[in-house]
């Protein structure tokens, strides 16, 4: 069993796992980090961008994709543990020769595509008169400025995909639900565990009858709006991958969203806008239903909020429908029957206003003070980085970060000087060291597999021992583009015993509690299914119809006896020899056992303690009956 | 001898209270608990004393599934789990979840205070049934215990409504509840994979009926409505609150949208909206076309449609009234229908099935004067209209089902006996399987034979796989090995594992024939044409001649020796294992023989 590492992102995992004759891709992550190599996207024609020294606003944007390590058309199935992990989907089914399914839950898919939407718009909504490629090029590469000079694995960096292959990619998805066992090819089967991170994420068990590996991913134990995590399910993995900790593992979800909302109330209460570069779906739920109960005790009732995306507005509604997969609190609410989360409301007293973009009604309806939620988090592209362009300038607005996928002094880089103030509240529910060490200690796997990142304390923490994973035997590290042979011994495997077999079967009790059988049978093998069937009944001799050649009588040597065990004791195997009517024996006394003489039949019988050999005249009569009365000595296997 | 044993408590032969038990493998189920439309005595509940009999219901079940919200499959529950008394788990789907208490309270309210029964469950009693619920999502297997467990596929029926697998190791048992194999203007078609069970047991409402299809059903009903409307006439159309009304209102929402028609349409009862509610907040248990424009515009939020005020029954000109319940046997639908029967102009149509005993469905068998409480005798002048709505698959849909998982045995409930005496021959005609149709009490048994699952060690089941894949027809090869039964830990390993694992060591017997050859050459010579002959006659074999003289033929070992008083003969020492005695004892009489004379 072998597992490939495609990506060195320890929260966008790619990795390919060989198991039992199957190929399976888990998760496919976009490492959009390269983006902020890259001049903003402004939707107005800009100057100031256009004028900075020193960056090029040449190419377009360029994502990180895969080295060639593995042939990703062998890739029989890829699992989607939540819609993050699944944005690099259409380079992998549309440019690799990729044949087989995906498997994602139903919101994964849904959102998943809404994230698609959404980046695909954003860039193709500012088309380019011109792109480059040709600075790839390694001697050319080497010229330019920092940090372009420095990126590695360049001419892995893609342009961003259509919404043509985005609808391709996701019509290779299959719909599967929590707890749901997923045949593949017969050998393995795979389950989606709910992970408590997101609507529909997942974490996934690949198991066989006798191994089982769990893949643990962007997992969360606080509660917010998803069903929680099911850890009990992970329990007696050989083999546990863990990855999509939390990125800001020194903060605190619960004082992040506290800091968000008094800094939000400031900022407007002082006559200043807010912006919140955010994904269209995720926190962004967690953080509206705060500001619903925060919003009227801190007298911001009559501030618009204005959520800006070409997705906006499927994400509201796709959040209301997803009832099965919510936690408790929010599935109870279906029940009465009223939406689960209280943006609805929001929506409804018209203190929360969504738009497409900010062109259109937007321009009509802008109200200033206001808060601004709207994409994307890099401040590369989007209506964000229109926003930034106006806002910047001044001193009473504030921009505050809440997604930690992106280093917020890298994002604001393009756009220094800047007098906008700028709050960096990083929001991330994925695990942490602590409640990883007690995850460990409950579901006890034999061995942990995770990106090197997670055993060594973070670079710029190098004495927070606390921040790297704890656990005996230690954790196997895997890095970028290395392969590793996960420890793993495979001993038995499942067959099924027909019911005619097993009736024919005559077990015999060898110990107390441990009984026998000599199983000799046929052994079938159907789509990595294998079935033992009762031997076939010898063939009827033809009844000499056909003429005999000498060698249709040769036996095959294929057909195996069992092994004998056991020891003969001489005297009642004397006695026995005598019942049946042999007379005239003499027993003799030797260094390891006995001789039994029959002198009469010229047949002479050698037992020791583990073995027994007649030697006899050529009588098979004879010494068929010698062999079976020695056969009631011993046990067969 | 193991063995699936089901028996109909209701539904058997009958449609009507579904409850059907089912044991499988040691494991008890109750499949629906349903109440019976038809009548308001004991009948009405399933014959639980069947189980009672013999302990509590919580001892005997392992479990109960609900297939979805309609009466006649949940009505009898919390007569079922808090009068006569059930603490197990209950599963049934999120929507179904979510509606059935109101459908019960519906029930219970028409029962007690309007009919004014006593000893009927309370409101209490409902909220508390609903405690014992655990939610199924589609395809999720619930392990109900170590053994037992159950999915759930999509049915299309009614908004939730599911048909459930249960499973116990390799014997399955899929029961149908009720289903629709075509997609409707709301919902989904029913779904199932080739699962193979050992039995299917499916509903058979529409045993006989092939149903036209759908769009003519709703011209007719559209063209009827339209001409009844245009010549002043009202419109009554008995419905239960959910399901089949979401279907129709979203068919005349568009009609009157397209047509642009002025009658009002209302819905009875404040019912109605918060039905609506629950189909708009389980989007993704619709159909894939109302999925895919929900965002846009949600098919449940109707402008034509508006809440129905008692008073209007009364009002002059057309309209058209979506009144509860669909059977006429009670509430409003029947108080409308009361006061509108005498006018020719009018009209009902009864968009499902009507239980015997109803006023429905004596108006659909053709009578038209009826008798009401009080010896009143009511005259039907309005016209009656039967359409076949209901969300049942006909018989093409059954067949199609049967298809679709493959089972071993097929086993029909919820029909009347002449029709599925008909699907009967069919399916065994067509499928090769039998199907059976139990009355309600009355019991099948159907023998099975599970086959045993074992661990095999890979190495054993490598070294055969190594031989070839295929086995060959002509040649059956033989896996040997051992089968290690250590409490309920089965493995198969080959002997020898088995006999290192014991700690036992391996007794080899060994047998040494003499034969006697007339040979006067020495011994050398005799043993090379014991070679030269085996060699021609063993041609699948590996025979050696080795440099101390002797030959062997795999294993067996021959040595050639003087005899000690008669130099013209030689004797033949045959020697091998017990693991080789076929090859062995056939050496030795093809050695007896004689050797071909030298050329």
């Amino acid at each position: 069993m072998k597992l490939y590492c495609l990506s060195g992102h320890p929260t966008l995992p790619c990795n390919v796992l060989k198991f039992k004759s199957t190929t399976i891709m888990l998760d496919c992550g976009l490492d959009m980090t390269s983006t902020l190599n890259f001049l903003p996207l402004p939707l107005v024609q800009s100057p100031r961008l256009s004028n900075l020294p020193g960056w090029s606003l040449k190419d377009g944007n360029a994502f990180l994709d895969k080295t060639e390590l593995i042939d990703l058309s062998t890739v029989d199935v890829i699992l989607i543990s939540n819609y993050h992990c699944m944005m690099a989907l259409p380079y992998i089914t549309e440019h690799t020769g990729f044949t087989g399914t995906v498997y994602a839950t139903e919101p994964s898919v849904q959102i998943g595509r809404l994230l698609m939407e959404e980046l695909v718009n954003f860039i193709e909504r500012v088309p380019k008169a011109q792109s480059a490629s040709l600075w790839k090029n390694k001697d050319i590469q080497r010229l330019l400025p920092s940090p372009l000079k420095d990126a590695v694995e360049v001419s892995t960096w893609r342009r961003c995909y259509t919404m043509q292959e985005v609808n391709s990619a996701l019509s290779k998805i299959q719909l599967v639900g929590y707890s749901q066992k997923i045949e593949l090819f017969g050998a393995v089967q795979v389950t989606p565990l709910s992970s408590g991170y997101a609507l529909g994420s997942s974490n996934w068990i690949i198991q066989s009858h006798y191994e089982k590996v769990s893949y643990v991913s962007g997992s969360s134990l606080l509660t917010t709006h998803p069903q929680p995590m099911d850890q009990a399910s992970l329990k007696n993995s050989d083999v546990l991958i863990l990855t999509g900790l939390t990125q800001i593992p020194t903060a605190n979800p619960d004082g992040m969203v506290g800091e968000f909302c008094s800094n939000l109330a400031l900022t407007v209460r002082n006559g200043g806008n807010v912006l919140v570069p955010c994904y269209p779906s995720g926190v962004i739920y967690d953080l509206l239903e705060c500001l619903y109960q925060y919003i009227d005790s801190a007298g911001l009732s009559s501030i618009p909020f204005y959520f800006i995306s070409p997705v906006a507005n499927s994400s509201l509604e796709f959040s209301q429908i997803f009832a099965e997969w919510l936690c408790h609190n929010k599935q109870t609410k279906v029940y009465l029957p009223e939406p689960p989360f209280p943006h609805a409301e929001l929506i409804q007293t018209n203190k929360l206003k969504h738009y497409p973009s900010i062109h259109g009604d937007f321009s009509n309806d802008f109200r200033q003070p206001c808060v601004v939620f709207t994409g994307h988090p890099s401040l590369r592209f989007g209506d964000v980085v229109h926003f930034m362009e106006l806002w910047g300038k001044s001193s009473l607005n504030t921009v505050i970060f809440t997604e930690p996928d992106f280093s917020y002094l890298e994002a604001l880089a393009p756009y220094q000087p800047l007098a906008m103030k700028c709050i960096y509240c990083p929001i991330d529910t994925r695990l942490n060291f602590i409640q990883v060490s007690k995850l460990l200690k409950e579901v006890q796997p034999l061995h942990v597999v995770c990106p090197e990142q997670y055993t060594q304390p973070p670079p710029a923490q190098s004495h927070r021992m606390d921040l790297m994973i704890d656990c005996q035997p230690p954790a196997m590290s895997y890095r970028r583009a290395e392969v590793l042979a996960l420890p793993f011994k495979r001993r038995y495997e499942k067959i099924e015993i027909m019911p005619e077999l097993a009736d024919s079967l005559v077990p015999m009790e060898i110990k107390p509690g441990v009984s026998l059988a000599t199983v000799s049978a046929v052994l079938h093998t159907k789509d990595n299914k294998h079935i033992l069937q009762p031997p076939p009944r010898p063939a009827q001799p033809t009844g000499g119809k056909k003429r005999k050649r000498a060698s249709d009588d040769i036996p095959d040597c294929k057909v195996l006896k069992p092994l004998l065990s056991g020891s003969i004791p001489v005297e009642q195997f004397v006695q026995t020899l005598e019942k049946h009517g042999f007379s005239d024996i003499k027993v003799e006394d030797t260094a390891k056992g006995h001789i039994v003489l029959l002198q009469e039949a010229e047949t002479l019988i050698q037992i020791e303690e583990d073995s027994t050999h007649i030697i006899c005249d050529n009588d098979e009569l004879l010494r068929v009956r010698l062999r079976d009365l020695v056969l009631k000595f011993l046990q067969k296997f | 001898m193991p063995e699936i044993r089901v028996t109909p408590l209701g539904a058997g032969q009958d449609v009507g209270r579904s409850c059907i038990l089912v044991s499988i493998a040691g494991k008890n189920v109750m499949l629906d608990c349903g109440m019976h439309m038809g009548f308001s005595d004991d009948r009405r509940f399933p014959d639980f004393s069947y189980i009672t009999r013999s302990g509590r219901l919580t001892d005997f079940l392992d479990c109960v599934i609900i297939s979805h919200f309609h009466l006649d499959h949940c009505g009898a529950l919390p007569y079922f789990s808090e009068m006569v008394g059930y603490d197990g788990p209950i599963y049934m789907t999120q929507p179904t979840q979510a509606i059935c208490p109101i459908l019960l309270e519906d029930y219970r309210k028409i029962a007690v205070d309007k009919k004014g029964e006593a000893r009927f469950f309370t409101s209490q009693m409902i909220k508390d049934c609903m405690k014992k619920v655990v939610a199924v999502h589609l395809h999720q297997t619930v392990q109900v215990d170590d053994e037992l467990e159950i999915k759930a596929y999509y049915a299309g029926h009614v908004l939730g409504a599911a048909m459930f697998q249960i499973k116990v190791g390799s014997e399955s048992v899929v029961y149908t509840g009720d289903y629709n194999m075509t997609p409707d203007r709301h919902l989904g078609a029913a779904w199932i994979d080739k699962c193979r069970p050992n039995l299917l047991i499916t509903e058979s409402t529409y045993a006989t009926t092939i149903r036209d299809s759908k769009r003519c059903r709703e011209r007719d009903f559209l063209k009827k409505v339209h001409e009844t409307v245009e010549r002043g006439g009202k419109v009554l159309i008995p419905v239960f609150a959910l399901g089949r009304a979401q279907e129709l209102c979203i068919l005349l929402e568009t009609f009157w949208e397209r047509v642009g028609l002025k009658a009002p349409i209302y819905f009875s009862t404040g019912l109605t909206e918060k039905a609506n509610h629950y189909y708009k907040l389980f989007i993704p248990w619709t159909n894939q076309k109302i999925r895919k424009t929900f965002v846009q515009r949600n098919m449940f939020e109707f402008k034509h449609i508006k809440a129905f005020d008692r008073a209007f029954a009364d009002s002059p000109g057309p309209m058209v009234v979506f009144a509860t319940p669909g059977m006429l046997h009670a509430g409003q639908s029947l108080q409308i229908f009361r006061k509108w029967a005498g006018n020719e102009k009018n009209m009902v149509i009864m968009p499902g099935y009507c239980v015997q005993g109803t006023v429905g469905h004596k108006i659909l068998s053709g009578q038209r004067k009826l008798e009401m409480e009080g010896r009143q005798v009511l005259e039907v002048k309005m016209q009656v209209e039967y359409m076949s709505f209901s969300a049942h698959a006909d018989a093409k849909g059954i067949m199609q089902l049967v298809g679709q998982a493959e089972p071993e045995n097929v086993l029909l409930v919820h029909g009347e006996a002449k029709k599925m005496e008909f699907l009967k021959q069919k399916i065994e005609q067509e499928f090769r399987v039998s199907c059976y149709m139990p009355a309600n009490g009355e019991t099948v048994t159907l023998p099975t034979s599970p086959s045993i699952p074992v661990g095999i060690s890979l190495g054993l089941l490598k070294r055969e796989m190594a031989q070839g894949l295929l086995p060959d027809a002509k040649k059956p090869r033989l896996l040997h090995g051992t089968l290690i039964m250590k409490d309920s830990n089965f493995r198969l390993v080959s002997s020898e594992q088995a006999l290192k694992e014991l700690g036992l060591a391996e007794h080899q017997l060994r047998f040494t024939c003499r034969v006697h050859l007339h040979d006067t050459r020495k011994e050398q010579e005799t043993a090379v044409r014991v070679y030269s002959h085996l060699k021609s006659v063993l041609k699948d074999h590996c025979v050696q001649h080795l440099p101390d003289g002797s030959v062997t033929v795999e294993s067996i070992l021959i040595q050639a020796a003087a005899h000690s008083e008669d130099p013209g003969t030689k004797v033949l020492l045959v020697s091998w294992t017990y693991q080789d005695e076929e090859l062995g004892s056939y050496l030795t009489s093809l050695l007896k023989k004689g050797l071909p004379q030298a050329s």
